[in-house]
């Protein structure tokens, strides 16, 4: 089993995401990505669903890639990953490539919560070898902020906007990593690259485990949260904070809080950093609340910060 | 080489099996299911070293088949109907990408109402996908084809998809003859590994095409698809050289001294055929013109045997609801105006959904196009067989 | 800008064939702040480079940390992320 990293200090220096990408100022989930091929390394494939991070990395004739990458429509991110992975054993089954590279499977939360989960379902389910990450930032960014299913309760979107009759987004976020594990598969963990360590290391066991893989990360978005643009890692650590992102793995089916919050920051610290909860009251905060605190009691973390 | 009796599916499922293929990545839907099971059986017995991946539509087929084939591997899969329209926007990235997979496409019609029965409205909603189409007429042609066609694939770097009627020849039990499965390898070496995904190279593919590149890049397909008809014509004499049948991107009969022709695609060409055959006796100057690729459109073929003639009808077996025409007929209608040759055309549409159309029905074509040759000007569109 | 490339020139499917060639794109002018470092006060701790969206932190010779201005959109992660405020923001002229 490999050692993971214990300091930044021990983190390679590769950069496999180079700069001059077009993400915005600010753009958490390209710290994610580079934190991700930091622990990953070179041996690796990588395809990305229709997303911000394609977009904003691959436009021609630039590309901010340093690793072979694949890119092919929304939705399908996982089955194309599945082909890649699929032939590429047949190949060295057939003494016709000695090739054996990781397969990184990259989405939002649109191409993997919304349209892309049959094809994820379906490549969870035959086991292929490789490692799903779902960048999740709360919504449609790349076509300007729509709601999906992984909005969470009551933020304002562009298709769920507050007004007299709502409050926003009327559903909570699906569980993601739940649904994955559903699937029986060995490895499956959240993570946020405000905490670097804990998320590549994830990354690592992600790649090591036989069969498929997923990781859930936030990525907090100033564009469509409507925070500072300095603000994106704070969000990611205030969010683990207050319990509404739990930092946790599940490995063969046994779950693990990976973070401990021993003292638990109120929601209410964490929803007024961002203008996408500004229409909010003191009824939808306590609903949220009440959120964290079943989340926290469901992963062990400490108590409510009095 | 052995002579089988083989349905027009098992015909493929053995090519594809001849062909050593690395992957295949299919969805099951009547009536193209026989091919996935035979192959899968192939690959569960071992006698196809293969990754079959069981995928859960066809749209993640399609994927997996384009992922796989950019590896290097040798793809193939299998869809009708349904399937092929599930795949529609993926078919695209695949030519897009230059991804030399073969598919089989057997024939069906496309919902509602829903019907598992042939017709040609699946493919022909595909025409403008940049795939390579092939249109077979027997259970050989569709062996024949399907080696034809991983050749090809691999030396465009195109897709190519081959028709064959659903159930008229994907289930009807005919003699083929197997070539030696040696003869079959010098025929389809293994696919040299022109792999674009690896980590060698660290290539991006299938990035953002911005207005100033786009164009440019659907363009190479435009060329890569006319560039093809070279290629298709040396495949098939390379394998008409090696196994004796040669198909070309036509099939012409008793076109020579013809006045008067039907134009058709996949199985109805039989009928045809045999119905031609009787009117000749009769002495009446008639002959069948079937289309073996429809893309690329064999348009120096269709000036060459139908420009001079006096009547041609075109047996459409799709239809473009509101168009000016059907699609089969279009493609004659524009390769013969673009030459400035002028045969009276008559647009007829026959056996939607599965109808049957008998030798009753290929009579009345061939007499309308004589009828009309005779009146100097063709009809609207004949919905043969309907019933008003 | 460099003239564009004809049909015949660009590798068959639109691939990209020079890893990492987004360094040739420009954002510096997407910034309107920009990191100060002072070396005296870091402390080595990399949080700045390892939070930075862009890959624009490098590493000195002495493992202190200094900003590539050709990267840097200037987003002030870096500038949260170091606890000992060795990072100011100064406006660019």
């Amino acid at each position: 089993m490999t050692i993971g990293f214990r300091t930044i200090k021990e983190v390679p220096k590769d950069e496999f995401l180079a700069p001059g990408h077009r993400l915005c100022a600010g753009c958490t989930a390209a710290t994610a990505i580079r934190q991700v091929l930091k622990a990953a390394g070179r041996n690796i494939i990588v395809t990305t669903a229709t997303s911000c991070l394609e977009v904003a990395t691959s436009y021609f004739p630039q590309t901010a890639w340093r690793v072979p990458w694949v890119h092919l429509g929304f939705e399908n991110t996982a089955a194309l990953a599945s082909g890649i992975e699929s032939a590429m054993k047949a190949l060295r089954r057939k003494k016709k490539s000695e090739e054996n590279p990781h397969v990184i499977a990259i989405g939002g939360d649109g191409g993997t919560f919304d349209i892309g989960l049959q094809a994820l379902s379906g490549a969870l389910e035959r086991g292929h070898d490789f490692l799903y990450i779902c960048y999740d930032n709360e919504a449609y960014m790349n076509t300007g902020i729509q709601r999906s299913s992984a909005t969470p309760y009551s933020a304002a979107t562009t298709t769920s906007p507050p007004g007299k009759k709502s409050i926003g987004q009327k559903t909570q976020k699906k569980d993601l990593v739940g649904i994955a594990v559903a699937h029986e598969i060995p490895y499956a963990a959240t993570a946020c690259p405000s905490y670097p360590i804990d998320l590549m290391n994830k990354v690592k066991k992600g790649l090591e485990v036989e069969g498929p893989a997923l990781l859930h990360i936030l990525t907090p978005c100033p564009t469509g949260w409507r925070f500072d643009i300095s603000m994106g890692i704070e969000l990611g650590k205030m969010a683990v904070l207050t319990g509404l992102w739990p930092l946790y793995e599940v490995e063969n089916g046994v779950t693990r809080l990976t973070v401990q919050v021993p003292k638990r920051e109120p929601v209410k610290k964490y929803l007024e950093l961002q203008g996408r909860f500004k229409h909010l009251t003191e009824g939808e905060i306590k609903i949220i609340q009440e959120r964290a605190d079943r989340l926290a009691l469901k992963f062990g973390m400490g108590p409510l910060r009095q | 080489m052995k002579r089988v009796g083989l349905s027009g599916n098992y015909a493929v499922a053995y090519a594809v099996k001849m062909a050593d293929v690395d992957v295949v990545a299919a969805y099951p839907i009547t009536p193209q299911t026989t091919i996935v099971e035979k192959l899968s059986e192939f690959v569960a017995n071992g006698e196809l070293e293969a990754e079959y991946i069981n995928v859960e539509s066809e749209h993640s087929a399609m994927s997996a088949c384009v992922g796989a084939s950019l590896t290097g591997a040798r793809v193939f899969t299998a869809t009708s109907s349904q399937g092929l329209a599930y795949m529609h926007e993926v078919l695209f990235m695949a030519s897009g990408l230059r991804t030399p997979i073969v598919m089989a496409n057997v024939n069906r019609a496309l919902s509602a109402p829903l019907n598992i029965w042939n017709d040609h409205s699946d493919a022909m909603a595909e025409r403008d996908a940049g795939w390579i189409q092939l249109w077979v007429t027997s259970a050989q042609e569709a062996f024949d084809a399907t080696l034809e066609a991983f050749k090809i694939a691999e030396d465009v770097l195109l897709p190519v998809m081959v028709n064959l009627d659903g159930y008229i020849l994907s289930h009807t039990y005919e003699p083929v003859v197997l070539p030696d499965e040696s003869l079959v390898r010098e025929f389809v070496p293994s696919r040299p590994l022109q792999n674009r995904v690896s980590p060698k190279f660290a290539y991006s593919i299938g990035v953002v095409g911005p207005p100033e590149a786009y164009y440019e890049m659907k363009y190479q397909v435009v060329d890569a698809i006319e560039k093809s008809r070279k290629k298709i014509k040396d495949v098939d004499k390379e394998f008409g050289d090696k196994f004796g049948r040669e198909y070309n991107f036509v099939n012409e009969y008793m076109m020579e001294d013809a006045d008067y022709a039907l134009v058709t695609m996949g199985a109805l060409t039989g009928t045809a055929k045999a119905v031609a055959s009787g009117l000749r006796k009769e002495g009446e100057k008639v002959g069948v013109l079937s289309i073996r690729c429809f893309r690329p459109f064999p348009k120096e073929e269709i000036v060459a045997l139908l420009g001079d003639l006096k009547g041609v009808g075109v047996v459409d077996r799709a239809v473009t609801p509101g168009g000016p025409s059907n699609p089969l007929f279009a493609d004659i209608a524009t390769t013969l105006y673009e030459k400035g040759r002028r045969p009276l055309l008559q647009s007829f549409v026959a056996g939607l959904g599965g109808r049957d159309v008998p030798v009753d029905d290929f009579k009345l074509m061939f007499g309308l196009v004589k009828d009309v040759v005779k009146e100097g000007k063709s009809r609207p569109c004949v919905y043969v067989g309907l019933r008003e | 800008m460099s003239r564009l490339k004809g049909w015949k020139e660009i590798p068959i499917g639109g691939t990209i064939v020079e890893p990492g060639s987004s360094v040739e794109f420009d954002v510096s002018s997407w910034r309107t702040y920009r990191p100060l470092f002072d070396k005296k006060k870091c402390t080595k701790c990399g949080m700045c480079w390892i939070f930075c969206p862009e890959g624009a932190i490098k590493i000195n010779d002495d493992g202190t940390y200094d900003v590539n201005l050709s990267y840097c959109k200037g987003c002030g992660i870096c500038q949260r992320a170091c606890a000992v405020k060795a990072i100011t923001m100064v406006k660019e002229g």
